[in-house]
């Protein structure tokens, strides 16, 4: 068996997808690391010379009023006199132009430019703490959304600002218990025009004349509501937009001397009511600021354009006196700033040279802490900007130490300087990068195609002696080596990305060809044959029930309601495939007996005999399975949680551990439940092992069974126990409580590392009874023909010898069994050596093994799901051997190891199936944390550790699932000795039996290995490519950040951690096998003598 | 003989047909206040009675069904008693069926049941009729060569039909679109429905289509 070259080009198949995944990622996901430091009045902004703190200072404004009206683009709040049949979202805001045309000098309405993604929560962020928000803000807290950066509304609290909220409630969970007064309503509702702003307008007008507040922040939502449900143009539009003129002008009448109004809209909509995209009737929204006192210079000098909504932070914060937050990126609208000229030198009353100044600094010391802590700014801009900063800064303090007038360039340039910063920060994090998405779609879909043709073709490409994968490698190395050395020599630096695209779709391109070619060779050798896998595209093939419920499973990845609803609608597949296997064979007439025929009867089969009674022995074992399958299936929809997304759903009880349940009647109840399905999963897996002979032997797998397996579950009971006793019940016990909950698990992990070191040094369990008795019997034995060959290679010997061992211990047993009247009965005497499961029993053990240790990590109740994930997979194995059988029986069945795709598929939607009923949910959220502090309920130093314990439970079932992979493989042969026993036992040159047939067969074995992980990981890779797809096409979706990239990153992670598990799984029966061959080597010559 | 018993398949499959067409509109002209979405059970029950009628009578009539040997009254009386039995024991495993697919165990069960009664006498009923209560032959005429007459072609299409129909309606049900017929059960009602009425007219084109090919043994 050619292991190594096996495991080589699946590892390398692994490493392609590992590229497509990192590149699309690279260029989808934008992740930026948040600064969590603080600006402080003690700052020194100001030249040294001038230690100044301006939090006591005078502020320009004492007080603020920010109304935001969601959605407010800037066409609405254009006036246009001489437009007769105004649309209705057209003239609707006469208010602001209105102003704007009677008080030049106290109010202005520009165009506000918002950076996408263009969503509600995502701007609020962006407007209050001025940096530019991405997917990812690594931060300290995944779990909550509340906003941990610096931000206004913690600044104008440092400052003892009264900020008094009212409207929707995102900004309550994204400032929690921040604000002096808060006043939230649920935004949840789209269809809800006017609950929001109703509650506000009861509100607005009291607390404004009530005086007790400083900054007032009102956030109504109608207008985003109705163009959400009916689109721009529509008359509520109007109706709305007019209340909202009202609201401004009311709140004009209202505003003193000393208050600044701000009037903004957090982001636009398209014509049909959408945003979050980043078209620009998305991104361009209204602002309107506006002050009773005189504010803007007369002169309409340098008035921007459009004014960035970052902008916004810088200026509210110098306006009313408090700092910058530190992570803001915007620069001071200048505007509202006088020239250096008018400076009366009113307290506080900064210049615009001050403010850009203050501004410049406060966004160099952000650059500066941010390019410490990480790394993704292009170096070669960032020192350029430091070089920038560091002219500007002397050029400016020596204007101000020589109290000579500083040129109007030095302003000029300081803005220009801020542009430059902002421009690179968002060059990295808030553009997606088109081609690398592209390169890595492509390459997945490659890599798609490639693990489909190597299922197909996988006899072919085993035999096939010429080195695929060293042309491939070289390939591979040469292309991105040659990329690597085309940007050293035109950019001038390496980037690692495009040479790992250039490698992967190199080796891609290559292999795809050289299958091509070798297609073409093995046509022309021999005809047909090869025509019928080159027929694999077919509509027909492609709408077979396997591939039609794998692409189902695909499509649904692309509508955000089935990503919801992804549990169910797997279950739902899941389902409709286990159900449609029966359906197929009695169609196929394989289930039932055939009626009583008359051309069988005369005796045109000859074993018309014994298949009836096998047959029906074999369907009813399937009929069986089917129905436990379907009650797992439907057992396990209890275990789900929620996303906040399902409205009426409850998340299962079983969920909460059991240190939090407070009956304790209950709490019993749950933890006896759950000993019970651990003591039933241990149960049954030395129980199957048992059976197959498995525990006969004293290696080290066996070992592992017969003491480790029951110990660990004992030490998983016991720290389920320990951990559900509440604190105060045992006082004096308290002590030994926490020593036990530190020792417990930790012993569990240890027990887990052994039993599994043990299973990989000595895999065999294999149990071999020298007799000398036997000898008696054995010499009626037929001699030996492979002496008769001695000319042959010891290699065909070896060959020819394997099967006389088989007959010998078999008779040698059989005679033991006679003499000793043994329980065992007529049980075939080979089964009693566990040789015939010699490769599945080790995989099984690991199997049970890695589930105890990772339920570990899972809150108790989970016990009951982790159970029904073993029946489950039994149920698909024998499903999945019965039929085979059934097939074989009427000889529909051609040679070798095939699994088909059904079983292969129903395995990879099973494990999806799992991930949820074990209470996971692709969303950040829903992730178990509680599994990081098990064993180690102090935390961690290092983040290592956590974040692996993390993930071992996030993706348990895949794991589980695609370790026990290669089983698809085994359990056919393993049930056959058990369904056709009368024909084996019948024919007595019936010599290899179970899984021999492997070792008889090395080259089918490696083939069928090769296709059954191709073809598992042909489906995990389609349900990647297709998430990818989905949030490529959909990346401007309303529901990208909140569904679909969440997503994409539990399906990409899933795959890594599947595929890396399937490794392991075949890795593992490959060690296997080469000790199997050890130990055939050792009885040779005892056989031979 | 071919063109006959396909004459007879198509106007049986048309009589059926319309027959689901008038319980829909007749109701809606006559009752007030009726419709397919407001008022679906009620829809459901109209369809489903009246599809059991036609049937009956319908195949009654043809003297499809399997002859008996005996046929005294008391005979007769137990045959009728096994109709009804197996009718409503198909009920509750359809009831099953659809359970086990997800939908709600308490909150709607007569919704799903009244999903169940549906699908029975769209697809059992047939069976009932054809094939008289037999389950071993209802197994055996879901098999490649199991079919023995046009008639069991015919069931076989149209059973699939609807099965199909019903399992394809389960798909929009989670959409987000706040449509009336996404509510449970109307879409795997209409789904399965649509697909009796498309297995209705397909069964006897595909069998005109392929009668070349199509034998059947002797019964």
């Amino acid at each position: 068996m050619k292991g190594l070259r096996l495991l080589s080009l699946l590892l390398w198949l692994c490493s392609v997808y590992y590229v497509g995944i990192y590149l699309f990622v690279g260029g989808f996901l934008l992740v930026r690391l948040e600064v969590n430091r603080t600006s402080t009045c003690g700052d020194v902004l100001q030249p040294a010379d001038e230690l100044r703190d301006f939090c006591h200072a005078r502020p320009r404004f004492r007080r603020a009023v920010l109304l935001i009206v969601d959605a407010l683009r800037i066409d609405f709040t254009r006036f246009d006199p001489n437009n007769v049949a105004p649309l209705p979202f057209e003239n609707k805001l006469p208010v602001l132009e209105e102003m704007v045309t009677f008080r030049p000098s106290h109010c202005r309405l520009y165009p506000f430019r918002a950076d996408p993604p263009t969503t509600t929560m995502q701007r609020i962020k962006g407007f209050t703490t001025g940096s530019l928000p991405t997917f990812v803000d690594v931060g300290n807290n995944f779990a909550s959304s509340a906003i941990l950066e610096d931000n206004l509304i913690h600044q104008f609290g440092n400052a003892g600002k009264r900020v008094v909220f009212m409207g929707d409630d995102t900004w309550e969970s994204l400032f929690p218990k921040r604000f002096h007064r808060s006043l939230p309503f649920p935004s949840f509702n789209v269809k809800d025009l006017h609950t929001v702003d109703n509650g506000i307008l009861q509100h607005l007008y009291t607390t404004m004349v009530g005086g007790d507040w400083d900054v007032v922040v009102a956030h109504f939502l109608g207008v985003d509501h109705c163009g959400h449900r009916f689109g721009s143009d529509h008359p509520a539009m109007a109706d709305k937009l007019t209340q909202m003129d009202g609201v401004i002008r009311s709140v004009i009448d209202r505003v003193e001397n000393d208050t600044l109004l701000v009037v903004m809209g957090d982001h636009g909509m398209t014509d049909s009511g959408d945003h979050g995209g980043e078209s620009q009737k998305e991104t361009d929204a209204a602002l309107f600021l506006y002050s009773p006192s005189s504010l803007f210079p007369p002169s309409s000098q340098s008035e921007p354009t459009v004014v960035p909504q970052t902008d916004l932070v810088p200026t509210l914060a110098l306006l009313l006196g408090v700092p910058i937050p530190y992570s803001n990126l915007g620069q001071v609208l200048l505007p509202v700033f006088p020239s250096l000229g008018h400076t009366d030198g009113v307290g506080g009353r900064l210049s615009q040279l001050e403010a850009l100044w203050i501004n410049a600094k406060q966004v160099n010391r952000f650059l500066e802490t941010y390019s410490g802590i990480a790394k993704d700014i292009p170096p070669e801009s960032l020192s350029h900007l430091k070089d920038e900063f560091s002219r500007l800064s002397s050029e400016y303090l020596t204007a101000v130490g020589g109290t000579r007038t500083p040129s109007p360039q030095l302003a000029a340039s300081l803005q220009a300087y801020l542009a430059s910063v902002r421009d690179t920060c968002r060059a990295t994090w808030a553009k997606f990068n088109p081609l690398k998405m592209a390169a890595g779609l492509v390459i997945l879909a490659f890599a798609c195609l490639m693990c489909f043709t190597l299922s197909e073709l996988s006899h072919l490409l085993i035999r096939e002696n010429v080195s695929v994968l060293k042309a491939l490698l070289s390939a591979a190395l040469m292309a991105g080596a040659l990329v690597a050395a085309g940007q050293r020599l035109t950019l001038g630096y390496v980037e690692v990305a495009w040479c790992l695209a250039a490698a992967a779709l190199s080796s891609e391109l290559i292999f795809l060809w050289r299958t091509l070619q070798a297609g073409a060779t093995t046509a022309a050798k021999n005809g047909c044959k090869t025509f019928k896998s080159a027929s694999w595209l077919t509509p027909g093939c492609l709408l077979a029930p396997q591939l039609l419920v794998a692409l189902l499973r695909c499509a649904s990845l692309l509508s955000d309601s089935y990503v919801i609803a992804e549990g169910r609608a797997v279950t739902f597949l899941v389902l409709s495939l286990a159900i449609y296997i029966p359906i197929r064979l009695n169609w196929d007439g394989l289930l039932s007996p055939p009626s009583p025929d008359p051309l069988k009867a005369a005796g045109l089969l000859p074993s018309a005999a014994s298949p009836p009674l096998v047959l029906r022995k074999e369907s009813s074992t399937l009929l069986t399975c089917v129905g436990l399958l379907v009650g797992s299936l439907y057992l396990s929809l209890s275990f789900h949680g929620c996303r906040e997304e399902q409205g009426s759903c409850q998340p299962s009880p079983f969920l909460t551990p059991l240190s939090r349940l407070q009956d304790n009647q209950l709490k019993n109840l749950h933890y006896v439940l759950s000993v019970s399905s651990l003591g039933v999963w241990t149960y049954l897996l030395r129980c199957c092992l048992r059976h197959y002979g498995n525990l006969n032997s004293s290696g080290g797998t066996a070992f592992t069974a017969r003491w480790i397996l029951p110990m660990l579950a004992v030490c998983l009971g016991l720290y389920w126990a320990v951990s559900a006793t509440s604190e105060d019940s045992f006082r004096n016990l308290s002590e030994l409580i926490s020593l036990a909950q530190l020792v417990l698990p930790r012993s569990a992990f240890f027990l887990l590392g052994l039993g599994l070191l043990l299973i990989w040094i000595d895999p065999l369990t294999v149990f071999v009874k020298t007799r000398a008795a036997a000898t008696a019997r054995g010499a009626s034995l037929p001699r030996p023909r492979y002496r008769a060959s001695t000319g042959i290679s010891p290699q065909a010997e070896l060959h020819h010898l394997i099967p006389q061992i088989y007959q010998r211990m078999r008779r040698s047993l059989e005679d033991g069994e006679l003499s000793e009247a043994n329980e065992v009965g007529s049980r075939p005497a080979v089964e009693a050596y566990g040789l015939g499961t010699v490769y599945s029993a080790p995989l099984l053990l690991l199997c049970g093994l890695l589930g105890i240790g990772l339920l570990l990590l899972h809150p108790e109740g989970m016990a009951l799901s982790f159970l029904l994930m073993l029946l489950q997979m039994g149920a698909l194995l024998h499903i999945h051997a019965s039929s085979t059988t059934l097939c074989s029986l009427h000889g529909t069945q051609s040679g070798g190891f095939n699994v088909p795709w059904i079983p292969v598929v129903l395995w990879s939607l099973a494990a999806t199936q799992f991930f949820h009923a074990t209470g996971h949910l692709p969303t950040f959220p829903s992730i178990q944390w509680n599994a990081a502090f098990v064993g180690f309920p102090h935390g961690h130093t290092s983040n290592i550790l956590p974040a692996s314990l993390v993930t071992l439970n996030t993706f348990a079932s895949h794991i589980l699932f695609a370790v026990g992979c290669p089983l698809l493989l085994f359990w056919p042969l393993v049930c056959e000795a058990r369904g056709s026993r009368g024909r084996v036992c019948g024919e007595e040159g019936e010599d290899a039996v179970m899984e021999m047939k492997l070792r008889e067969n090395p080259q089918q074995f490696s083939a069928a290995l090769l296709q059954l992980s191709t073809r598992y990981l042909f489906i995990l890779g389609a349900q990647v490519f297709a998430s990818v797809c989905a949030a490529a096409i959909l990346r401007r979706h309303l529901m990208v950040w909140k569904v679909f990239a969440p997503k994409l990153m539990f399906e990409a992670s899933g795959f890594l951690v599947s595929s890396f598990s399937l490794l392991i799984g075949v890795t593992l029966v490959l060690r296997v096998d080469g000790a199997v061959g050890r130990w055939f080597k050792r009885l040779v010559p005892d056989a031979s003598r | 003989m071919w063109d006959r018993e396909i004459r007879a398949m198509a106007s049986t499959h048309a009589i059926i047909a319309a027959s689901v067409f008038m319980a829909t509109v007749l109701p809606a002209v006559l009752v007030p206040g009726f419709s397919v979405y407001g008022t679906h059970l009620s829809w459901l029950y109209s369809v489903s009675g009246a599809v059991v009628a036609v049937s009956v009578a319908v195949f009654w009539l043809l003297g499809v069904a399997p002859p008996t040997k005996r046929n005294s009254l008391g005979h007769k009386l137990s045959r009728l008693f096994r109709y009804c039995l197996y009718f409503f024991l198909s009920c509750l495993f359809f009831h099953a069926v659809v359970v086990l697919y997800g939908a709600p165990l308490i909150d709607s069960a007569l919704e799903t049941f009244s999903l169940a009664v549906l699908l029975t006498s769209l697809t059992t009923l047939r069976c009932l009729c054809v094939l008289g209560p037999n389950v071993q032959a209802w197994i055996r005429v879901f098999s490649r060569h199991g079919a023995m007459s046009v008639w069991d072609t015919g069931l076989q299409i149209t059973v699939a039909c609807t099965v199909v129909g019903a399992w394809l309606g389960a798909f929009p049900i989670p959409l987000d679109w706040d449509r009336p017929w996404q509510v449970w059960p109307i879409s795997c009602s209409l789904g399965s429905t649509i697909g009796f009425l498309t297995g209705l007219a397909a069964a006897p084109l595909w069998i005109h289509y392929h009668r070349k090919q199509l034998t059947y043994k002797c019964k």
